[in-house]
């Protein structure tokens, strides 16, 4: 649609000549700076203004400050004039008086108590423009009180007044009763008759109304499924298009209504044979007769699609659903493919076989350009995981995280993380697909916990080096886990308690060789200056494996416990997260290929007998593990290890990250 | 429910804000400049729906919107709303305007914000649409602005 400029002339509206001047003014401002200047003025003008009496000049001093509002500027000080507005005889004061309260009150305020009088006045004023200015701020920022006070009020205009004030009431009404449910009984009884008017306003506001009625309560749900064949009659009316030509929306007869009245089927008809009967014809009909070429068609035929699948339908009629939402699916246009993709999520659950048919196109969405289609093909395409089609799909979902927008990636992992955790084939296959997600993007969050978990889990002794792996990051690390900057949805809450538990665990498990144990008490130690509320756990932990009967883990016992005692202001120092390696210091065989490294400071321990295993980046990525050189590590060396080394992952940025190159045997 | 409705232009300024549920000030200018922020990093040949706000409604929250010329017209809806039906319904609230100012245009907005104020409530009314029928917007509109002319007549 064409917006052409046009000049600023008395067209149909009435200028207010004030405002615009002072538009004027402030739009020749040159810098941010000069317009908050001119506002200050206009707004001490304001004040002045509201300061003297009625003078005819008021509401154009509100409409200013309504302005300056929008702008982002503090305008509170203009709330009781909207309160003096509101309370006087003259309809220009009144409009602009409401309009005010709408945009700078709401019920947290006192000012917001003082206009009910002027409502309940106001619902019964001769004019229906001054009713329905009224009706309008009651239900934008009406309080519970004040909706009590009122209902009745309303609950007389839903029955007996003309159809303009009768529209606003049936959204007031709904306003009412989710601010005080109890309320819902006192219009039922009106919401029924509203059925039977002509005018589609009205229409529209009553099944708005009656959909609300029928979510707060199963009992008027159960009275209202008897409305089924009025509204039922009322759809066929407007599906066979000669019920009221001035509602038609590109060939579709008020398609907003159609939507209303399906939704409202939807309800009636779930879990309810009867109910599904009486409408199942009129869905066939809207489903084979719609034309979807323009939006309205569209959105009336995912309704009724999403009606259908709800609702105890015939099979034949479902059949019919799904098939439609395919052949969106493959339409041009995105809102379309977005919508169906929306529609598809809703029955993946209880229709899976049905969707499962259409992966082939949905998963081919997640390489749309769209950020929006693509979130949808993602969501979707992890509901369609399953056991039989793991290994396809997750090389899909791997290909995916590779060129996903950053704002889908966290999503990608956890979800890429439960299915493997649901469906792996095998063990191995479970670690690869970690490690490849952990090598694709930067350190993650969930990628390193699920990691945790997983040796965690294994704890066996052929898989004590991925154990001691997963200590040390923990233990180097173990801050940024906790921290939990989430960008999921439902993040992993990981608490100091769940860290530690982890670690000890691994630290009287028989299973563990000495050697993990002594990454795991290091690692508990590291963690006294990473977290802050369970120091003291730590110190209990570590002194009393100072009576270990393993002597590599009573010597280090006993010198943490040093640490913690005489040598604690030490002790961060010491404990210091390790710097990223010099790809040119000693002990590099083959140099990485890429990557961003910092000079080691010469101030901290240096590794000892770090080997490099620098093969770059494979596709399949593998994990190859040296057998420690042995398990005596000098006190001073504190998160020195001595068979995995860090390296930078050649994508990312600046943590160092575990790449990790192995042939796990089992 | 339709949480908000925002009009700005190509640079972010806002042309008209309107919240159906409560926020202080500064979280509103926040919205609006996340918002903006949202939809403004889109191409023309997307489609019009945006996930991914997090200051309202937390997950069940949708950015609706259009482009027209030099504005963006953006309702921001949960999950009780048709996001087809919205889109027409944008497209309905612009031909209104395009009926009242003739020939509409961002300067109209800037200037008039009160009126557009007025004829959204005709159109949306509580967060929950009122009205679809353009004439009868229309003509409820210029019904409430005969009165007016006449109050300041009588003077």
């Amino acid at each position: 649609m064409p917006l052409s400029i046009s000049l600023i002339t008395d067209t149909v509206m009435t200028p207010s000549v004030r405002l615009q001047e002072m538009i004027r003014v402030i739009r020749s401002a040159r810098t941010q700076g000069e317009e908050r200047g001119i506002i200050q003025k206009e707004c001490a003008d304001i004040r002045a203004q509201f300061r003297q009496s009625d003078n005819g000049e008021r509401s154009h001093s509100l409409a200013k400050l309504l302005y300056v509002h929008m702008l982002g500027y503090p305008a509170h000080f203009g709330q009781m004039e909207c309160v003096r507005l509101i309370a006087s005889p003259r309809y220009s004061e009144k409009r602009i008086g409401y309009l005010g309260a709408m945009m700078l009150l709401d019920e947290k305020q006192d000012a917001s108590l003082l206009i009910t009088n002027s409502i309940k006045n106001d619902l019964s004023h001769s004019s229906q423009y001054v009713q329905s200015l009224a009706l309008c701020t009651l239900a934008c920022m009406g309080s519970a009180e004040m909706c009590r006070d009122l209902a009745p009020e309303i609950e007389r205009l839903l029955r007996a007044s003309n159809s303009y004030i009768k529209k606003k009431a049936t959204l007031c009404a709904v306003h009412i009763i989710r601010k005080v449910p109890e309320l819902a009984e006192l219009f039922t009884p009106s919401a029924r008759s509203l059925l039977s008017e002509k005018n589609h306003g009205v229409l529209h506001g009553a099944v708005v109304l009656i959909t609300e009625l029928c979510e707060h309560n199963p009992d008027t749900l159960d009275q209202f499924r008897k409305a089924v064949p009025e509204l039922v009659q009322i759809m066929k009316g407007l599906v066979t298009s000669s019920y009221s030509p001035e509602h038609n929306v590109a060939g579709i007869s008020d398609p907003f209504l159609q939507v209303r009245i399906l939704r409202l089927l939807r309800i009636l008809g779930h879990n309810n044979d009867t109910a599904s009967d009486a409408m199942n014809d009129l869905l066939a009909q809207v489903a084979t007769n719609t034309d979807s070429s323009k939006t309205a068609g569209s959105a009336v035929l995912y309704e009724t699609v999403l009606t259908i699948m709800d609702i105890n339908s015939e099979s034949g009629l479902r059949v019919l659903a799904v098939n439609i939402l395919g052949r969106f699916l493959l339409n041009n246009d995105r809102n379309i493919r977005y919508i169906s993709m929306t529609s598809l999520q809703k029955i993946v659950q209880s229709d899976h076989n049905a969707v499962q048919r259409h992966r082939g196109t949905i998963v081919d969405c997640l390489k749309d350009q769209d950020t929006s289609v693509k979130r949808r093909a993602l969501e979707l395409s992890l509901a369609l995981v399953s056991a039989v089609n793991i290994r396809s799909m997750m090389k899909e979902l791997l290909i995916f995280l590779s060129t996903c927008p950053p704002e889908l990636r966290s999503q990608t992992t956890s979800g890429i993380f439960n299915a493997a955790e649901r469906y792996s084939p095998s063990k191995r296959w479970h670690i690869d697909t970690i490690l490849h997600v952990l090598t694709t993007c930067s350190f993650t969050r969930d990628a390193f916990w699920n990691l945790v978990m997983l040796s965690h889990f294994f704890n066996l002794s052929s898989q004590q080096p991925l154990v001691q792996v997963a200590c040390w990051c923990i233990g180097e690390y173990g801050d940024l886990l906790l921290k939990g900057e989430c960008e999921e949805i439902e993040p992993v809450q990981v608490t100091e308690d769940d860290v530690l538990d982890a670690l000890e665990t691994v630290l009287q498990s028989h299973m563990s060789s000495p050697a993990t144990r002594g990454f795991a008490l290091t690692a508990t130690m590291k963690l006294s200056t990473r977290i802050t509320d369970n120091v003291d756990r730590i110190r209990s932990i570590v002194s009393i494996y100072g009576s270990c009967i393993d002597l590599e883990l009573q010597q280090r016992a006993v010198e943490y416990n040093a640490l913690f005692k005489k040598y604690d202001h030490m002790r961060a120092a010491v404990l210091e997260r390790m710097p990223v390696m010099d790809k040119n210091s000693p002990g590099h065989t083959n140099g990485d290929t890429s990557g961003e490294n910092k000079e080691p400071d010469p101030s901290k321990p240096k590794p000892v007998e770090a080997g490099l295993l620098s093969e770059p980046a494979s596709q399949s990525v593998q994990l190859q593990m040296k057998a420690p050189s042995g398990n005596v590590i000098p006190a001073h060396g504190l998160g020195q290890v001595t068979q995995t080394v860090v390296l930078n992952n050649p994508n990312k940025a600046s943590l160092p990250c575990l790449f990790l190159c192995s042939c796990l045997s089992h | 429910m339709i949480k908000a409705i925002l009009i700005f232009n190509n640079h972010g300024k806002p042309r008209l804000i309107r919240f159906y549920q409560y926020f202080a000030e500064d979280m509103q200018q926040q919205i609006i400049r996340e918002t903006f922020h949202l939809v403004s990093k889109r191409d023309d040949n997307v489609c019009n729906f945006l996930e991914g706000g997090s200051l309202i409604g937390g997950s069940d929250y949708k950015l609706i919107y259009r482009h027209y010329a030099t504005l963006y017209f953006v309702f921001c809806v949960d999950s009780s709303e048709s996001e087809l039906g919205i889109l027409d319904l944008i497209q309905v609230f612009v031909e209104t305007l395009d009926k009242c100012f003739e020939n509409v245009c961002e300067l109209d907005l800037i200037f008039h914000m009160d009126k557009v104020h007025y004829i959204l409530q005709e159109v949306v009314m509580g967060g929950m649409v009122l009205e679809t029928n353009m004439n009868e917007i229309v003509a409820q509109v210029e019904l409430q602005n005969r009165m007016e002319k006449s109050e300041a007549s009588d003077q």
